[in-house]
């Protein structure tokens, strides 16, 4: 349990990366963790072609797996095709947080993601099947 | 109980938490982290004493039968375990029969019942009812459904900077004539204790009727419906050692037999036709279906074991524990409490916050230390949104807590702001 605690996740939680709103932006999107009903939005910005992530930030508060996990899957995505990111899957943030993240705080960890997907596909998609493992 | 008591360990009234620790099979072992649990969150549901578990095996095993049916001994057996478990509630709250108690599965039910059976023939377009801030979700969703559906206005009565309803504005809400007035007897989020008998005076001499949410009141002290005067009372089973799935709506006799069926079928008729049906006397009107049988029995049982402790009692060990774990995280800086101050009129529930830690991130790290409390909205968001804060860290108390769980939370809030310290 204390491994969930590991100094980067403390880290990333006290600076996080990527913090903020952009303005101007060409996509946003907010959702929430229902277990808690922290927020958080992302604003992104496209490159010319409308075609990859230039540029991305995410804000709202929320506990440190959430802000940790935030941090940590939006520092990768400058660069992205938007397919790439819709293709994205949550295993591959869970693997990179690298701490054992517990059935109760699958979905603080993984709101980034589901936040990530509703801004890049145009609205609140279902959480994935990583998250549920407790209902 | 079952041993005897450590003089060290006793709070007033000759209480020992300690003691009783051993009529619950869930403190036998270690938590997973090879910790002493400390279950500080009975305000959410609490732990089963073994009496309860025992006596639902024994009428599972050798009473059951369904009830108000069979002519055959099982049969009369299992009704009268079940008929004796409703007066056992009434005398509980001091109802003053047990045909006014009609089981529900819990009070979210219990107030369902009444929104749904005399909230829709008796408020009508125009109509108000008030209900407070402090609210569980329990005690808010049905009226805001309520009002909705009928053209009714819903008023919220506010919460003082202390976790108080604020009584000034409850007289203004009061003045504009509600019909009803729903209220939580003890707060589940604040811990506050509200005083019910002078609330419900105001309601009455407004000409409203009086709900009273007790969930969170009933395990935990005396409750006298009389003495309190309210029209409808509402309490959950299982915050109360008692088994989930069962619960209780109190009702004035003559309200309960002026009000509809809130569900119909087998058992709330008394003769059914093809062109229609005559409905059972209360409380079956409401009971449609086969019941929560052994449930209500093993409420039952655990109203015995609560009985036998003394409700007195209870309350007095919990404000002996709420003292001393209010004052030991007053002591702690960087810890925000929620609530009055009076251990007279607060609970054994404490809210907090930990500046600058998530209670996410405080609950998952007191587990580690063998401390289980809620971290969220407490199902009451509109008082997250009062003190504009997402979500507190609670602990709440119960018969089985001692002064060695108030020293575990109080450790565990250091090791949790030591850790994010760094």
């Amino acid at each position: 349990m204390d491994n969930l605690y590991r100094d980067f996740i403390l880290e990333h939680y006290r600076n996080p990366h990527n913090k903020g709103h952009l303005d101007p932006h060409d996509l946003h999107f907010a959702d929430s963790n229902p277990t808690c009903g922290d927020e958080m939005s992302m604003t992104l910005r496209l490159d010319p072609a409308h075609a990859a992530i230039a540029d991305v930030a995410f804000d709202g508060r929320g506990c440190a797996i959430s802000q940790a996990s935030a941090s940590i899957l939006t520092d990768g995505l400058r660069g992205q095709t938007l397919d790439q990111v819709k293709a994205m899957d949550p295993k591959e943030l869970l693997d990179e947080l690298g701490v054992p993240i517990g059935p109760a705080r699958l979905k603080c960890a993984l709101l980034a993601y589901k936040v990530l997907q509703g801004a890049v596909r145009g609205g609140e998609v279902a959480w994935p099947a990583e998250a549920e493992a407790v209902g | 109980m079952a041993v005897e008591p450590a003089l060290g360990t006793l709070t007033p009234g000759g209480f020992s938490g300690t003691a009783l620790r051993a009529d619950f099979a869930v403190f036998d072992g270690p938590t997973r982290s090879g910790k002493r649990l400390a279950f500080l969150d009975a305000a959410a549901s609490s732990p089963k004493p073994r009496v309860v578990v025992e006596t639902m095996a024994d009428a599972y095993s050798h009473h059951y039968a369904n009830v108000h049916r069979g002519i055959y001994e099982l049969s009369e057996d299992a009704t009268a375990r079940f008929e004796a478990a409703r007066s056992k509630v009434a005398r509980f709250i001091g109802a003053p029969s047990p045909r006014e108690i009609v089981f529900v599965r819990n009070a979210t039910e219990a107030i369902n019942l009444v929104a749904f059976s005399w909230g829709r023939t008796n408020v009508h377009a125009g109509d108000r009812v008030v209900t407070t801030q402090m609210e569980h979700h329990a005690n808010i969703v049905p009226w805001q459904q309520l009002t909705r559906e009928v053209g009714a206005t819903l008023d919220y009565v506010a919460i003082t900077d202390d976790g108080r309803i604020d009584l000034d504005d409850l007289r203004a809400k009061l003045a504009k004539g509600p019909k009803l007035l729903a209220v939580a007897a003890v707060s589940n989020a604040l811990g506050t204790i509200n005083p019910l008998a002078e609330i419900v005076a105001m309601g009455h001499a407004a000409g409203a009727l009086v709900l009273v949410d007790a969930a969170q009141a009933a395990p935990h002290m005396p409750i006298d419906v009389a003495a309190i005067g309210c029209d409808f009372l509402a309490l959950s089973g299982h915050k109360m050692l008692g088994p989930s799935g069962i619960g209780a709506l109190w009702g004035r006799r003559e309200l309960l037999d002026a009000m509809p069926p809130f569900m119909t079928g087998g058992s709330m008729i008394i003769r059914v036709t093809m062109e229609g049906a005559e409905w059972n006397e209360v409380p079956y009107k409401f009971e449609a279906g086969t019941p929560a049988i052994v449930e209500a029995i093993g409420l039952g049982a655990a109203i015995d074991y609560l009985t036998n402790l003394g409700m007195e009692k209870v309350r007095e060990h919990e404000r002996y524990l709420f003292e001393h774990a209010w004052a030991a995280l007053g002591e702690i800086p960087g810890v925000r409490r929620f609530g009055p101050d009076d251990p007279a009129i607060h609970a054994g529930v404490i809210s907090f916050v930990l500046d600058g830690i998530h209670p996410h991130d405080v609950a998952t790290i007191f587990d580690s230390e063998g401390v289980a409390v809620r971290a969220g909205h407490h199902c009451a968001q509109p008082v997250m949104l009062r003190y504009d804060i997402p979500a507190t860290t609670r602990a709440s108390f119960y018969v089985y807590n001692d002064l060695d769980d108030v020293e575990a939370l109080a450790t565990a809030v250091r090791a949790t702001q030591m850790l994010f310290a760094g």
